[in-house]
């Protein structure tokens, strides 16, 4: 088995970063209580999975990659488009179809993108765009760059094939991926237990595919900061792919029309009480970065700011019939009809 | 005659199978605790137990896999897509060990499976989520494609489908889930190749099958109201086989066709069926065949963009007036 390096880097974040850490989950929270508001609204189609509950995943794990670095995720992508520091207006805009989206209306509430910040998506078949993360790492060993791949995906992809196709590429070439599992113990309503021959899925890429294993709390955002900057850089330093179950939990339904039978309240209680959020609010306050008045006042500048895109975004003109043709082909030709 | 949902229907179907044959059991994504994503295997876990109604695990391709594998020593599997959007991550599966190995292995062996779920352009999930595999499994020789407009149809076509040697493909419709329609208590069958005429008309035969047939049913009921225009629809009920002998029987009465489907109009079925009409029945066409298909678009998120690309009453409305040469 291959032996995994320890956490190698001690850097510590700084103030500033953990206030911006702070800000970025109270922002991802709020978004995702206005979103499951404008669904109810229907001002939202299709499928809308919401983040609320794993906010210190996406945020400590982008707050330790760079700018550089090349993020893709699964249709949860929410958050980890707001962490990457995506302006939430074309998000808003995106969920109600308009032309002013990030994806021109074109991919809705699973498919946020944004090149320009390296972030590829938001991708709706579970598990198919892990293969695409062997290719961003492919691309970056190739041309020697100094970069990592960031790969977010459920607990419940981890049995499609694709994982184990992509995860012994990524083992063979020793490309630089963080393959990042989001383990938040059900994949709709199926709980890791029922999916899953090996339940403790850190322990099911290392012997298979030579890819180092770890679990992290993914409640808590400082260690998903320190997990991931170290996991990077063992990747930068040409070691390979690196595995990270990280715990977490989902806190709303699967998507927005889930009446949860398969879990008690008492269960999503259970870890309310250890709310992301919540948690880092106590390290800032024992730093004295965050009082209650400090506090609440974040929640009405986020929140103003919050409903400003949304109203913004509600305003935008819907696409044209003829949008339709465009985002398809470099070069449009003559269609079938 | 109790009237009931489509979904019901289809539990019906499996159900009475699953009495009648030990080997019939069903298998898919949240198919059994969850009671079916769209509660099509209501209450079947509860009845059946978990070794016949079994939730899977997110792998496509391995679970119709061993579903294939299952048929080959005589079991008679239900296999559900949550939608055949999913059925591509196991294509290999469905269009190569299925409907093959009763040839390569010179007839020793057959597979009689059924690989069911919903098809067609859905609300708003995205190109990778939408796809209409009417046209993709209806190329492929050894299967054979199942697409029922009512719940009658959808009960008699599902028992014959599970009770039939070969593989088949059976699309549902998520909208139409909850149609209601008269299903008989006593047993029936429906054979497959066999269309059927939802609405005998003397102008114009409009072709559809599963979700179009509705479509094309609203456009008939319109253009009586505001022309008087009299519209034969012919629902196809099975694309493999097809009912080419009822589709040129209704063609030269009325002399004009039109074909309607949610795919895609390159190499489509509509293009198959525009092809033998004018190859067949030439000489009794008083134009050529019109086709009415989704655009040549991936499938849009935004509401307004997809309902432009998915055809709907009014495009099939013009169509007709098109191919009749209506003016007015
Ligand atoms: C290939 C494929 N099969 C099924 C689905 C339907 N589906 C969407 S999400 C989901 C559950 C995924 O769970 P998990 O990977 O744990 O991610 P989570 O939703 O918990 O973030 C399923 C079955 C899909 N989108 N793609
Ligand atoms: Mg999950």
């Amino acid at each position: 088995m291959t032996t995994v390096a320890e956490p190698a880097i001690k850097a510590e974040p700084t103030d500033a970063e953990l206030m911006q850490w702070y800000r970025q989950m109270v922002l991802i929270r709020q978004f995702e209580l206005r979103c499951a508001q404008s669904y109810q609204q229907q001002k939202v189609g299709g499928f809308c999975h919401l983040y609320v509950g794993q906010e210190a995943v996406a945020v400590g794990s982008i707050g330790a990659i760079r700018k550089e670095d090349y993020v893709i995720t699964a249709y949860r992508d929410h958050g980890h488009a707001i962490a990457r520091g995506m302006d939430i207006h074309p998000l808003f805009a995106e969920l109600y179809g308009k032309r002013t989206g990030c994806s021109h209306g074109k991919g809705g509430s699973m498919h946020f993108f944004d090149a320009e910040k390296n972030f590829f998506g938001g991708h709706a078949i579970v598990g198919a765009h892990i293969p695409l993360a062997v290719g961003l790492g492919w691309a970056i060993k190739y041309r020697k760059q100094d970069r990592v791949a960031l790969c977010y995906f459920g607990d419940g992809a981890i049995n499609q094939g694709s994982f184990h196709e992509a995860l012994n590429l990524a083992g063979l070439f020793k490309l630089p991926c963080i393959f990042l599992v989001e383990n938040n113990e059900y994949g709709m309503g199926t709980h890791v237990r029922r999916a899953s021959a090996v339940t403790e899925l850190k322990l099911r890429t290392a012997d298979a595919y030579g890819i180092p294993g770890k679990d992290v709390d993914g409640m808590d955002t400082l260690a998903m900061y320190k997990m991931v900057r170290s996991a990077a850089e063992y990747c930068r330093q040409g070691n390979g792919s690196i595995f990270l179950e990280v715990k977490t939990y989902r806190y709303r339904g699967h998507s927005m029309s889930d009446p949860q039978k398969y879990r008690s309240r008492e269960e999503v209680a259970e870890y309310q009480k250890h709310d992301p959020i919540g948690r880092l609010e106590k390290v800032l306050h024992e730093r004295r970065l965050l009082d209650d008045a400090k506090t609440s006042a974040i929640a009405d500048e986020i929140h103003r700011m919050v409903e400003a895109a949304h109203e913004k975004a509600d305003a935008d003109p819907m696409p044209d019939n003829d949008d339709v043709w465009t985002d398809i082909y470099a070069q449009p030709f003559g269609p079938y009809r | 005659m109790p009237v009931i949902q489509m979904r019901e229907a289809l539990n019906q179907a499996m159900c009475e199978e699953m009495e009648r044959d030990p080997d019939v059991f069903l298998m898919g994504e949240e198919v059994a605790e969850y009671d079916g994503a769209y509660k099509v295997s209501q209450g079947m876990l509860a009845r059946f137990g978990p070794m016949r109604v079994v939730d899977s695990p997110i792998s496509e391709c391995g679970f119709a896999g061993l579903g294939v594998g299952a048929a080959m020593v005589g079991m008679r599997p239900i296999i559900e897509f949550m939608t055949f959007s999913f059925s591509l991550v196991a294509f290999d599966q469905v269009v190569n060990n299925a409907p093959k190995v009763r040839h390569m292995s010179g007839g020793q062996l057959n597979v009689p499976i059924v690989f069911r779920g919903i098809s067609g352009p859905g609300q708003q999930l995205g190109a990778t989520h939408s796809w209409t595999v009417d046209a993709l499994y209806t190329h492929v020789p050894g299967l054979k494609v199942v697409i029922p407009s009512t719940p009658y149809d959808a009960k008699g076509l599902l028992k014959a489908a599970i009770r039939d040697n070969d593989p088949v493909i059976f699309l549902e419709n998520e909208s139409m889930y909850g149609n209601r329609g008269e299903v008989p208590e006593a047993e029936y069958l429906i054979e497959f190749g066999k269309a059927d005429i939802k609405r005998a008309g003397t102008d114009c035969t409009v072709v559809g099958w599963g979700h179009t047939v509705l479509t094309a049913m609203a456009a008939a009921e319109e253009l009586k109201k505001t022309h008087g225009i009299d519209v034969e629809v012919l629902d196809l009920r099975t694309l493999r086989p097809m009912d080419m002998d009822s589709i040129l029987t209704s063609v030269r009465k009325t002399g004009y066709c039109v074909t309607v489907e949610e795919g895609y109009p390159a190499c489509g079925v509509g293009a198959e069926i525009a092809a033998q009409v004018q190859q067949y029945a030439l000489d009794d066409l008083d134009n050529s065949v019109v086709r009415v298909a989704a655009l040549d678009v991936p499938m849009p998120y935004s509401k307004p963009l997809l309902q432009h690309v998915v055809p709907g009453v009014q495009r099939v409305m013009d169509a007709i007036k098109h191919a009749i040469y209506f003016q007015g």
